[in-house]
């Protein structure tokens, strides 16, 4: 097969993206040995990790699939309980001391429930097109923060207790997950290792789907629905696939960010957060895997540098998501950008647009 | 009437829902048949009582004044409305309840009069769109990059550039389908439209935009897709040169009714067809 | 007697509601987007109306009267700087304009009067209890409900009989063809963006009459949920709004009371779901239809 031009892009894209994760990977693991890293950086790295594929996740469903998700955290937190609970049920009850067994069992779970979860929300919500669909993800994030506020889990006698708006657990039992005060007492196991190869799994799935026949039918879905259908996509099949892939990797990010601390609690997955990995995907390029995984990552560490950064950081937010979408939005900054660059371009191939 | 007809020797004849088709279609089911078909918008008739039989290997055309509800027939053909009475029969298969994408795997594919091709795409993966349930492989495929992942991309790819070498345009294959220019674009629509394998191809004003060159190459190119890939085609348009000169068959329509049948030469010698268009005037037709 | 408290309650965050929701439905009727800033503008109106009874000494109706006219302008301002130059934009770069701007006005805030919450102070509207049969209504929840009838009445006729309003009309119905009958379409927007935040700002000054916590983040939440009463009432349809926002706190304050407390928020999205799923034009909204 004749490698195109546009296939040759793709290609040096993909390998620049696995090249750069993976060699910040090994840069980051040998000062790690050396003990040359920070003891904040070091602290920060599952975190890198876990925002990363929330990153990667939701530019799925927003870069990709141009539906705008304002529950991306809903579904973090849906992981990140699974992942505690899941945890818990294995060390308590089955007696499981292996921690990285723990921590597979659970991301995988996480993943999983999250999974349904997407499921069961996409049904209704692809239904929906644009500003409704934005606000009832924004309603359903808020929904399961609302649930898992009065969620009571516990184990104890070598079983699992679960109760729901009132705490109503026997004596004697290891709560798990306490209403409002989260999920508590976790056995933090999650790993730089696990969260790496979590993004590296993250990337082959996101990258592999968008050049891929479905990946190509959810783009042509969001470039012109009615085109879509016209030409026999089934437009919710492929709008679903995204989503629920994105619930997916998100449910595993969030798992392995609950398994990283001792309590997670569920003022961590408001609405703000899925602001806040927005602003990761926005900044990073809407459809631009590469730029989501570099600004999740520059946006983490930045607050924790910069203390004048963190006071200010959702001001700067705010002002950096109205620039970016003029900018990239307004037709008479595009065509002036437009002319800017144009005497560096070699040749305009496609000759000028007729319209 | 200048230009050279194509079909000037075909034989229609007449089949029961007061249409016509070509002879050598009438032995098998009509790819098309609507019967008394309609639509309502708010209490306003925009189509009413719309009966249309197709040929499976006819050119049909479908013209008449702005408004008069030609692109609604499309858009009740291809299930984008369902129709308040009647019924779209494909192949002998009523559409009721179906949507747009059941409708086009039943092999109806069609153009858009406002272009919508998917802009932020190439060229060949517009057209790999329209391959979508010709060359399958499914998400775990493609995913984990199994062989059959290989495979069907290189299928697809190379049925792809076939396609486009109808209108010569593999060599745009890479280009961004929303920067090509308008002509380009109403071409690209078309071969994407092909690449569903459709029975019945719709071109909603095909021609529009084009110069009289490009008009000329087009016709042509109708009667060739017509007759290399043996399919029926509808098309909406204005330019009477390209609907006399390609279509057997037209069906005239005003304010949302048939109002004549027939062969170029006998729509151009209605009197009521040259009324809707001109007023009361006899001059200046053909 | 329970009962009726809670439904006078109801209908009193209900009007709040159908306020805020009016803005909403305006801006989303004629500009076509949703203008997930509004909230914040509740917010900003009742920061002015708090600073101009507590610090600047002004009289209660001379309080609210600023803050209208600050929030009418922080409206048009933010519309002509944010909004104006996304008018050909997708939806979707809008949306995510809308809420960098709340963002904004929230951070801003946050700079200028710090996170602590601030107690609304007691003006005439909420200063006395009224004593009606067996019933406690307080004097907010009267003139909530007053005013939500007085807006309601004077918005209808102001779309109905002037000008300007039937500009509004036309704009939504079709911006287009408005603009080649030489309607003024950006003024159009502009005015329906004073009005919405001018009403925003009375909605801020209520809330936190009945409410009195005032924080930066105070509008966030009445905001999305009178954005869910005017897709409940059918977006677009100023009736519809005052209807959605009323049922909409009705169920609130009887969820809150009989189903969970904890529960309350989840139960008013519920609706909004369930209304989006069954009806996705809303109570009386009109349904649109995609031009192919």
């Amino acid at each position: 097969m004749k490698m195109t031009k546009a296939k040759r892009n793709k290609l040096i894209y993909n390998i620049v993206t696995f090249a750069l994760v993976i060699g910040a990977f090994l840069i980051l693991q040998s000062m790690i040995a050396n003990k040359t890293i920070t003891r904040s950086l070091k602290g920060q790295l599952v975190p890198i990790c876990c925002w990363i594929v929330m990153a990667v996740s939701l530019n799925l469903v927003i870069g990709i699939s141009g539906e705008l998700s304002l529950g991306h955290a809903g579904f973090m937190s849906v992981g990140a309980y699974t992942g505690a609970v899941v945890s818990g049920l294995l060390i308590n009850v089955y007696d499981i001391q292996d921690a990285t067994l723990r921590l597979v069992v659970a991301i995988v779970a996480g993943g999983l429930l999250s999974g349904i979860v997407g499921a069961l929300i996409g049904i209704p919500v692809l239904r929906l097109r644009g500003d409704y669909l934005a606000i009832v993800t924004l309603a359903f994030g808020e929904i399961i923060r609302n649930l898992v506020n009065v969620l009571y889990i516990g184990t104890g006698d070598g079983r699992l207790y679960a109760s729901f708006l009132n705490k109503k657990l026997p004596e004697g039992v290891t709560m798990l997950v306490d209403g409002a005060k989260g999920a508590v007492k976790i056995k933090p196991i999650s790993t730089f290792t696990a969260g790496f190869i979590l993004v590296l799994i993250t990337l082959v799935v996101v990258l592999n789907l968008v050049n891929s026949r479905a990946g190509r039918a959810i783009k042509a879905c969001r470039d012109n629905r009615i085109a879509a259908e016209s030409m026999g996509v089934n437009v919710t099949k492929y709008k679903m696939m995204a989503f629920v892939t994105a619930a997916v990797l998100a449910g595993m990010a969030g798992a392995l960010y609950g398994l990283n601390s001792s309590t997670v609690v569920p003022t961590q997955f408001t609405f703000n957060q899925s602001i806040n990995v927005l602003v990761f995907v926005v900044l990073g390029g809407l459809g631009n895997v590469l730029g989501s995984v570099i600004s999740a990552t520059l946006l983490t560490i930045l607050p924790e540098m910069l203390r004048a950064f963190a006071d200010y950081r959702m001001l700067v937010y705010a002002v950096v998501l109205i620039l970016v979408m003029i900018f990239t939005n307004n037709p008479t900054i595009l065509s002036f950008m437009k002319r800017l660059i144009a005497p560096f371009k070699r040749k305009d191939v496609t000759g000028g647009d007729a319209q | 009437m200048s230009q050279q007809k194509h079909h000037s020797t075909t034989k229609m004849v007449p089949v029961p829902t007061n249409s016509i088709v070509p002879e050598r279609d009438i032995n098998e089911i009509p790819v098309l048949e609507t019967r008394h078909l309609g639509i309502e918008f708010g209490g306003l008739k925009a189509v009413d009582d719309f009966n249309l039989t197709i040929g499976r290997t006819e050119i049909a055309g479908l013209i008449g004044p702005n408004g008069a509800g030609k692109t609604t027939i499309f858009n009740l053909i291809t299930k984008v409305y369902e129709p308040t009475s009647g019924a779209v029969l494909v192949n002998g298969r009523d559409l009721h309840g179906l949507d747009i994408a059941q409708a086009s795997k039943l092999g109806i594919a069609r153009t858009f009069q406002n272009i919508r091709l998917f802009d932020n795409m190439t060229v060949e993966e517009n057209v790999r769109i329209g391959l979508h349930n010709n060359i399958k492989y499914d998400m775990f495929s493609g995913i984990l990059r199994l062989p059959r992942y290989w495979i069907q991309e290189n299928r697809q790819h190379e049925k792809a550039l076939e396609l486009l070498h109808i209108f010569g345009m593999e060599n745009l294959a890479d280009e961004r389908a929303g920067s090509l220019p308008y002509g380009v674009q109403r071409r690209l629509e078309i071969v994407r439209a092909l690449a569903t394998n459709p029975k019945l191809l719709l071109l909603d004003e095909p021609a529009a935009g084009m110069n009289p060159r490009e008009t000329e190459e087009l016709m042509e190119n109708i009667a060739r897709i017509r007759d290399q890939f043996q399919i029926a085609i509808l098309l909406i348009e204005h330019d009477m040169n390209l609907v006399m000169g390609v279509c057997e068959g037209i069906c005239v329509l005003n304010f949302g009714r048939v109002i004549a049948k027939g062969t170029a030469s006998e729509i151009q010698a209605n009197p009521v067809v040259i009324e809707a268009y001109l007023g009361k005037k006899k001059e200046g037709q053909a | 007697m329970i009962f009726l408290d809670n439904l006078m309650n109801g209908l009193s965050l209900g009007s709040i509601y159908a306020i805020i929701a009016l803005g909403y439905t305006m801006v989303y009727g004629i500009a076509k987007m949703l203008n997930f800033a509004h909230g914040d503008i509740i917010m900003v109106g009742a920061y002015i109306a708090f600073c101009g009874l507590q610090y600047w000494g002004l009289p209660p109706i001379v309080a609210i009267l600023a803050a209208m006219v600050v929030c009418t302008i922080l409206g048009i301002t933010i519309e002509g700087l944010a909004y104006r130059p996304l008018r050909q934009a997708a939806s979707l770069a809008v949306l995510i304009t809308a809420i960098g701007m709340s963002y904004l006005l929230q951070n801003i805030a946050l700079m200028i009067w710090g996170a602590n919450p601030k107690s609304f102070p007691r003006t005439f509207i909420n200063s006395s209890i009224l004593h009606i049969g067996g019933l406690n209504i307080a004097s907010a929840t009267i003139y909530t409900i007053l005013a939500n009838v007085v807006i309601m009445i004077a918005l209808t006729l102001f779309t109905a009989k002037t000008k300007m309003g039937k500009a509004m009309r036309c704009v939504s119905e079709d911006r287009g063809a408005a603009e080649l009958m030489g309607i003024n379409v950006n003024r159009t927007i502009s005015v329906t963006f004073a009005i919405g935040s001018a009403l925003a700002a009375i909605a801020g000054v209520l809330l936190c009459s009945s409410y009195p916590i005032l924080q930066p983040t105070t509008g966030s939440m009445p905001g999305i949920k009178a954005f869910t009463a005017a897709v409940f009432g059918g977006i677009g349809s100023i009736p519809g709004a005052m209807l959605g926002g009323v049922l909409l706190g009705v169920i609130e304050i009887f969820g809150k009371a009989y189903i969970s407390t904890e529960l309350g928020d989840a139960i008013v999205f519920a609706v909004l779901i369930v209304v989006l799923l069954v009806k996705p034009s809303g109570l009386l909204g009109k349904p649109v239809r995609e031009k192919v």
